[in-house]
């Protein structure tokens, strides 16, 4: 039922209203609206009930284990939401004078300053709002970098054929063509390809390292030295940065921008879509174009820094100085990992992965890269079931919720046929892993014996396989009083 | 090994399973001469007692001052429930309704959040959130280029009274693809939108005009003539509102009757507490006829194979994970845990707890401006109808003000116009929402005669 259909006119959280006031003559009649809107009209308890009802009907971390490939769902720690929400913090006016938030400012800088750390970078700038905003921001400062020196040819962005769907959107955003760069056999860049595609009209690469493909690019000195060669700058896609914390650092690897996903490294919710927070750090000659606001320390207070002290940045991504709450639970679950806490998530979630694929594996699943180590996930295809029992990847993901496990990534990346991404995160137990592999097993068996039951999975989920083509030629996205209830 | 639950003997099983002597091996595809020693500046790690004593204090040295600052975030009263639920592990560490029969509390919440705000913008379609108000904004002005196939220019009408940050934003946003923001100026006696201005773009070719309500000083805008204005001259309309005020105002969908192309805005005074500016969300309403121009997810309603209603990600061809660099916005991650809150918190207030927290806010407001500027020396700037906010005049620079106001007497005073609107002079924008009181507002009043006055 929808909220909707518990509505009755009349009816109000009474303890939520504020006091009754007659229309005031300071409002215009002609300003005002006369329709009312179509909001619930419920108690309290109808509201904390269907909201609660409909929480349980999801999958979760808290709930499920969820290894979804290159999305890093790891345990979020609850310290994390308890102390970012200290009334004080959630009270904080964003235009309030520094005074009145060195607590506040005195987190973001320290954070600032180990985001430095961790990725190898000159300087830090927290305010992107997600992933992709970072991803922006990066590639508008490359391009500022280029227009800075009048290098205005320079129209292209290289980006492999295995990226995020976010690289291309990013770069056509700034305004630059995409070029895709194939794959070679073995899941690293094709460098020969690379090497023939660069040139004058190159602006840069986004790369992510580890690739989507669950592999560490070895070739990576050799695909910087031939960027930067041909006068184009190197853009780091921290999607993956889980499977190298502490252990080999994006500046060091000769990147000149990157941008990280603190929800997934750091660990901060997801929250059903969001909210992400994607600071951006730069080598030192992308330093001037940094996005405002950032935090800086003069003498003994932390101040903001805007335009005025950086009159070369790209800008504001956002109103204020980016997703505040976020970064305040990165920056907690930072402090308490610590300087050995953090190569630990590489070296755990790196164990994790490989023992998960070493076990598929000898159960008889298909690796996409048998020959090269997990990083900290990996590809199965299903290219052979697909062929020999018409199962393919998304019935086998769907059946997995069945046995109360969330699917894997699906169909992506792209050019991997029949493909699940695993990626079982480092705070997952070993026996949550075994219980994983031996469902895996059985869901095989199924395949092999029963391949039209699995095609109808999932069974045991509050609905049954949606009509997706529906959804779209026949778009509901609003709902309307006018009709019957389903 | 905080967050790891490997004991010694899970890692030596699993090593064995592996064929490795050590994790150390696991990393031996990574060049030896790209790896990092030990991260100095990282300090060492702490435990959830040693963390929490920690942000008390850090928390304790921000306080909690008496707010009148507005400016684009406020601070409205949030019902228990709305984060209690929020909260939940269930909605809290889920991720992107991928798996839809996994997700379906989420998904039904979104499709609830589109018909709540659909409605309460008398619009026909909603997407499920964008970043925040400014960057919504700017995809909005992104969209209004994409969808209007009367025109073939990429300017778009910006009028000063639009907030200054959103403007800068939309700029850093839009400027890469050429698309270029031209001021529309505003009436120095009203503080709306200057009609007799407007007059000198009709006929041209412009891809939209912007629309505020309120605007950045608090003002009432002339939503009807703006909106026919644009219609008129083959622009798109893109309102830009607080969400709030569209229980009490005119919807934008009713605006000159046709209704605006495209509403946007901060979606925070709904449920999001003000948490130094984040995360809160955007939200996008627009005309049906332009739906497959929207950025961002939209949620659709369906059957499954049993012919059950279920919902799931729909109209997925516009977005960046299957169209790549055709995508109408590169945006993934977006904000749907303040979704969740605002949809709770609307739930939770409906359409008469939204209202009246609108019209308290309305005459808190008019009981500040009235009550400050009996203050000698304290004007109200303008002349026209405002919702929660205001813009008074001082006779001496405001910037010392505000600092002494909140330095010595724990009170934000309001923002200080004086950088983006000089020609104000000593322009000060104060706010009182519903959760100010008389005497809050008394106290502010006597702080500041005596700083002025004395």
């Amino acid at each position: 039922m929808l909220i909707f259909e518990h509505s009755h006119e009349g009816r109000a959280s009474n303890a939520q209203l504020s006091a009754e006031v007659p229309m005031p003559a300071s409002l215009p009649a002609s300003a005002l609206r006369t329709s009312k809107p179509l909001l619930p009209e419920v108690s309290e308890m109808q509201v904390v009930r269907h909201f609660t009802r409909l929480s349980q009907k999801n999958f979760s971390i808290d709930t499920h284990f969820y290894p979804l490939g290159s999305c890093t769902m790891k345990y979020n720690p609850r310290a994390c939401n308890t102390l970012a929400s200290l009334p004080e913090f959630t009270g904080r006016h964003p235009l309030g004078p520094s005074l009145h938030g060195q607590g506040f400012l005195a987190c973001m800088f320290e954070l600032q300053e180990m985001l430095k750390e961790v990725t190898g970078m000159k300087a830090v700038s927290l305010s992107p709002a997600a992933g992709a905003q970072g991803e922006f921001a990066g590639v508008a400062m490359i391009k500022a970098y280029h227009d800075s020196r009048n290098d205005t040819a320079r129209c292209e962005i290289l980006v492999p054929d295995a990226a995020h769907g976010t690289n291309p959107a990013s770069a056509v955003m700034c305004g630059y063509k995409v070029r895709e760069i194939p794959t070679g056999k073995n899941g690293d860049v094709d460098l020969e390809a690379l090497k023939k595609a660069v040139g004058p009209h190159t602006a840069g690469i986004m790369l992510t390292n580890p690739s989507t493909l669950g592999v560490f690019d070895r070739k990576i000195k050799d695909i910087a030295d031939t960027v930067h060669q041909a006068g184009g700058l190197l853009y780091y896609d921290g999607a993956n940065l889980n499977a190298i914390l502490g252990k080999v650092r994006p500046g060091d690897m000769g990147f000149d921008v990157i941008h990280m996903n603190l929800h997934k490294t750091f660990s901060t919710p997801h929250g059903g879509g969001g909210p992400g927070a994607g600071p951006v750090g730069v080598s030192e000659r992308l330093k001037p174009y940094l996005p405002v606001p950032m935090i800086a320390q003069k003498g003994e207070t932390y101040v903001l820094i805007d335009e005025q002290d950086c009159p070369q940045t790209i800008g504001r991504m956002s109103a204020f100085a980016g997703n505040a709450g976020v970064l305040l639970r990165a920056y907690i679950y930072a402090k308490m990992l610590g300087r050995e806490g953090m190569s630990r998530v590489a070296d755990y979630a790196t164990l994790n992965a490989n023992y998960l694929l070493k076990r598929l594996m000898a159960v008889g699943y298909q690796a996409a890269y048998p020959d090269r180590r997990a990083t900290h996930e990996f590809i199965l295809t299903l290219k052979k079931q697909a062929k020999e029992h018409n199962v393919t990847a998304m019935d086998v993901a769907k059946r997995l919720l069945d046995y109360d496990f969330h699917a894997p990534t699906t169909y992506f990346p792209l050019l991997i046929a029949e493909c699940l991404l695993i990626e079982p995160t480092e705070t997952e137990a070993k026996e949550t892993l075994d219980g994983f592999i031996d469902t895996m097993a059985i869901i095989l068996e199924e395949a092999k014996t029963d391949g039209a039951m699995l095609k109808q999975a999932p069974y045991k989920l509050p609905v049954r396989r949606l009509d997706d083509v529906k959804a779209v030629k026949q778009l509901d996205v609003v709902w309307t009083n006018k009709e019957e209830s389903a | 090994m905080p967050f790891i639950p490997h004991t010694e003997r899970d890692v030596e099983q699993m090593l064995a399973a592996i064929g490795a002597d050590s994790i150390e091996d696991l990393f031996d595809e990574i060049p030896q001469h790209l790896r990092c020693g030990e991260l100095e500046k990282i300090p060492a790690g702490m435990n959830e007692m040693e963390i929490t004593r920690l942000m008390r204090e850090r928390a304790a040295q921000d306080g909690t001052p008496l707010c009148f600052l507005g400016a684009g975030a406020y601070e409205h009263h949030i019902p228990a429930a709305v984060w209690e639920i929020t909260t939940r592990g269930e909605f809290y560490s889920a991720y992107t309704p991928y798996q839809a029969e996994a997700s379906q509390g989420t998904l039904q919440l979104l499709y609830e959040y589109q018909t709540m705000m659909a409605s309460l913008m008398t619009m026909d379609v909603s997407n499920a959130s964008l970043y925040d108000g400014a960057s919504a904004l700017a995809e909005a002005v992104l969209m209004a280029v994409r969808a209007n196939r009367q025109s073939k220019s990429r300017k778009i009408l910006m009028p000063r009274t639009v907030n200054p940050v959103y403007r800068s934003v939309t700029e850093a946003i839009v400027k890469n693809q050429a698309i270029e923001l031209i001021d529309v100026p505003f009436d120095p006696l009203t503080g709306q939108t200057d009609l007799s201005a407007l007059a000198q773009y009709a006929g041209e070719d412009y891809a939209a005009l912007v629309i505020p309500q309120p605007n950045f000083f608090g003002v009432l805008e002339q939503v009807d003539e703006l909106t026919a204005w644009a219609a008129e001259n083959k622009m798109l309309s893109i309102a830009v509102v607080n969400p709030l005020a569209m229980s009490l105002l005119k919807p934008a969908g009713e605006w000159a009757d046709l209704g605006v192309d495209i509403v946007c805005g901060e979606g925070q005074p709904l449920g999001v507490p003000l948490a130094s500016g984040g995360p809160y969300f955007g939200f996008m309403c627009c005309k049906q006829v332009h739906v497959r121009q929207m950025p961002g997810r939209i949620i659709g309603r369906t059957i499954d194979l049993e012919g059950k209603q279920g919902f799931t990600l729909t109209l997925q061809a516009r977005e960046q994970h299957i169209r790549r660099s055709k995508a109408t916005s590169n945006i993934c991650t977006n904000q749907g845990l303040l979704v969740t809150a605002a949809t709770i918190h609307m739930s939770l207030l409906g359409p008469e707890g939204l209202r009246r927290a609108a019209l308290n806010s309305h005459q808190n407001t008019q009981l500040l401006k009235q009550r400050l500027t009996k203050i000698n020396g304290v004007k109200a700037v303008f002349s026209s109808a405002v919702f929660h906010e205001c813009v008074i005049s001082l006779e001496a620079d405001v910037a010392p003000l505000i600092d002494q106001l909140a330095k010595n007497h724990h009170i934000l005073a309001g923002f200080s116009l004086q950088e983006n609107y000089p020609e104000l002079g000593n322009a000060l924008l104060v706010c009182a929402t519903e959760t100010r009181t008389e005497q809050d507002i008394e106290t502010y009043a006597v702080v500041l005669d005596k700083l002025i006055n004395s």
